[in-house]
Parts: C-alpha cells; structure tokens; sequence
C-alpha cells in the first residue's frame, strides 16, 4: 500500500492505496464521488475528464498515487452551494445531453477550454477542443451550443468561475 | 492490472539507484502508453519508478541554435512555450497535433521517445530536427537513437533527461491522422538546415521513423515543393495494416512531404 494525500474539491483526503488504483478508482469507489464516469477505459472517451492542478485530465489514464500533493476538482466540486456553475447550466438550458453518461467529463472539459482559451469560443474551436470527448448518442450539436453558452456565462459570473 | 511497487524518486540520481535494485522495473513519466499498456496486462513490471517529482527533468531552455526541452515536459507544454513556438513554431505546432487536450495535459517528450512508437509524433521531430538526447550517462544523435519499433539505444536503467533540437531556418510537421487513435498513419517532418534539410517519416514505416535520403537531397538543392516532384518511396518498407496499405502509405509519404515544404515556405 502506498499512502496518497491530495485536494479533492477542496477537502483534504489521505488514503492507504493499491498503488494499481486508477485516479478514477479512487474517487469513485474511495470517495464515493461517482458524477466521474468510466466510459471505455482506454483513454478515448473522456468520460472520466476531471481537474488535476487546474488542467484537464483523463483520471482512467493516471494512477491515484500520481495525484498525489495535487489539486483535484471533480463534476461534484464546481457548483457553489445550491447555484449550477454556469456551463453546467448552460447544459442544461441548451439540453446538452442526452443520455448524460458523457456529460460530467463534456463539462469538465468545456471548463478547460474556457481557461485556455477564452470565452468567446466559436464553434470550429470548441467542436476541435473537444477531440477527446465522445457523445455516444451524438449529441454534439447541443453540445456545441451549450459549451458556447457556458463560456460567455463564465464571463459574467467571475465568482463562479473562481471555484477551480 | 497486475500488482507492483511504486516508488516516487525526487532526483534522476535516486531514480537511478532505485531502478539499479528494482527487479522488472519500467520508469513512469505520463503514462499514457505504459499505464494502458498495464491495464492490458500487455506489460507488468514489478517496480514501477514515477519521474512525476523530478524537478530536474523540466524546463525549456534555448541556447545559440539549440533549444532543450525537459524530459518530463508534457505535450501542451511544449505546444504553448513562447520560446518554443519563437525557436521552432513546426515543434509547437506538432506537440499540439499529439492526441487530444486531456492526452497533452499528461504525455512528456520524454516518455514518447523512450517508447519510440512507430506512429508517435516526436521521433520524426527528432530526426529532422537533428537532435540529440541527453541521457544521466550520455548524449545520443537522434539518428542513433531509434533503432526499430519500441526500439531505442537506451541501456537498461537509462534515463532521458533532456532533448536538444537545433533549430532549423525553416520546418514544418505534416501529419495524416487516423481520426480515431489520433495517432500518424503517415507524418512527414521537413527541415531545413544550414547543412541541408532533412526529412524524417513516422507511421509509414515498417521499421518505425525513418529519413528519406533522395528527398533530403532533393530539398537542400531547393526547398521547395516541386522539388519533390519524381521522388516516390518504395512501398516494401511499408507499415500495412487495417487502416492504410503499403502503397497507400507510400503515396502519403510524398504527398505529406509536399504539404510539409509548402507549409514550411508559406511561413518563411
């Protein structure tokens, strides 16, 4: 066993791990954090798509004692008391899901774009920047939209989007 | 997965000694070939030595016509380094073709030329780029590092700590992806040197990267797409697979070539 401490939303966690424990593992099955979804395993799908220092990352693809002394925000950890953080009310307006298997990593990742690239998004950018997300039910047309939507709400609601 | 040590090194040093005692160990940099690698079960080391804590393996640094990279740089590093995109945007611009975001976010130029992926990006950069891998014992001419698929001259227990490019006065990187790996089904890296350009091929070759002495010389003459015109590679050393044939390959090689030298002109 090997002994993992990190930030998780904001809470400190220290665990003893199998040191095989996918991130993704761990906050779901540890930390009962199960809006981080398993979609195929093999880093394609970004399903399992959450913050680790800030940046977007594939948590099926990286162990649990990787993360450790770092910063993880999961889907559970951006929405500010009862108030949906503005993508994930720009989903919900824009009924960017389907399903809604794909949708914690579609925005985590959304949330990512924005950091790097601005608020003003067009949509060759976000359907490019979103490469490593797959819908299932191919609903990227909403998607697009609500990602669109989302980042220009980041912009008029800078105490939200200060919750990273 | 099958079981095995972790172990978390602060320095190439101790990550050395570590992997000198370590029976069936592998180094861990981004993990984004080794850990699915493992979860196959396609590879089990007992000892798995993270590079993750070692503030030695990072930066970017340019010196006279050299720019050096940290081995545990990661893609969108690289891809968004002022000095990089300055020094050699073609380098910058191929780190951003890596992938996807997420995959950029953790994947280090370290960790894909130790893999030496038939298909990987960098390798190609390398070999145009003239580069040399720095190692904790050596330093190694990129055109004597990549000896074959998943083949390099790392020794047992050899670590990259660092790689330095020469910068070319133009290059580009054109690559044909294979929409769903992302991955190169054919990339053709064009560079122009002081000393003649080079032409480096990734995931057409049967053998892995490769150069293409005819274009090479083609090019130093004239760089320039018309240049090109005439010169075909053979199909025989060709990669053939469910996703492109030998031939298909082969007539990619000359044709990401030439969109590599337009593009490398067209930006000056």
């Amino acid at each position: 066993m090997t002994t993992v401490s990190l930030t998780v939303n904001g809470q400190s966690v220290t665990a003893d791990v199998d040191p095989r424990t996918l991130l993704v593992q761990f906050l779901r099955e540890n930390l009962r954090l199960t809006g981080t979804h398993v979609g195929c395993d093999t880093s394609q799908c970004g399903a399992c798509v959450v913050h680790l220092n800030g940046q977007a990352v594939k948590s099926c693809t990286t162990l649990a004692v990787q993360a450790n002394a770092s910063v993880v925000t999961t889907i559970e950890g951006i929405a500010e008391g009862g108030d949906l953080h503005p993508m994930q009310a720009a989903f919900r307006e824009h009924h960017g899901l389907q399903c809604g298997y794909c949708t914690p990593g579609m925005i985590m990742s959304a949330i990512d774009i924005v950091n790097r690239k601005g608020n003003a998004l067009d949509e060759q950018t976000i359907r490019a920047e979103l490469e490593g997300n797959l819908c299932r039910c191919t609903g990227y047309h909403n998607i697009v939209k609500a990602v669109a939507a989302g980042a220009q709400a980041m912009a008029q609601a800078p105490v939200q989007q200060a919750a990273e | 997965m099958y079981a095995f040590e972790y172990h978390r090194p602060t320095s190439v040093k101790e990550a050395a000694s570590l992997a000198g005692q370590a029976e069936d160990m592998k180094f861990l940099a981004g993990g984004h070939t080794l850990l699915p690698t493992m979860k196959l079960r396609l590879a089990g080391p007992s000892n798995l030595i993270d590079l993750g804590q070692i503030a030695e393996l990072r930066g970017i640094e340019r010196s006279g016509d050299t720019i050096t990279i940290g081995a545990m740089m990661k893609h969108a590093e690289v891809a968004s380094s002022a000095e990089v995109k300055q020094a050699i945007p073609a380098l910058a611009e191929m780190a951003e073709l890596i992938g996807d975001p997420h995959v950029r976010n953790r994947g280090t130029i370290g960790g894909s030329i130790a893999n030496n992926d038939p298909s990987a990006d960098y390798p190609a950069a390398c070999l145009a780029l003239n580069a040399t891998i720095i190692t904790n014992q050596r330093k190694i001419a990129a055109d004597d590092f990549f000896q074959g698929i998943f083949t390099t001259a790392l020794e047992e227990g050899e670590i990259i700590t660092q790689v330095s490019f020469k910068i070319p006065s133009q290059a580009a990187y054109a690559k044909f992806r294979n929409p769903a790996s992302r991955y190169a089904l054919v990339g053709v890296f064009v560079a122009k040197h002081a000393d003649g350009a080079r032409v480096a091929v990734t995931g057409a070759g049967s053998n892995g990267v490769f150069r293409v002495p005819e274009m090479e010389q083609a090019l130093s003459g004239n760089f320039a797409p018309e240049a090109l015109d005439g010169i075909a590679v053979s199909q025989d050393e060709m990669n053939s697979d469910i996703h492109a044939d030998a031939a298909y390959r082969a007539h990619l090689v000359g044709v990401m070539a030439r969109r590599a030298v337009q593009a490398a002109s067209a930006r000056g």
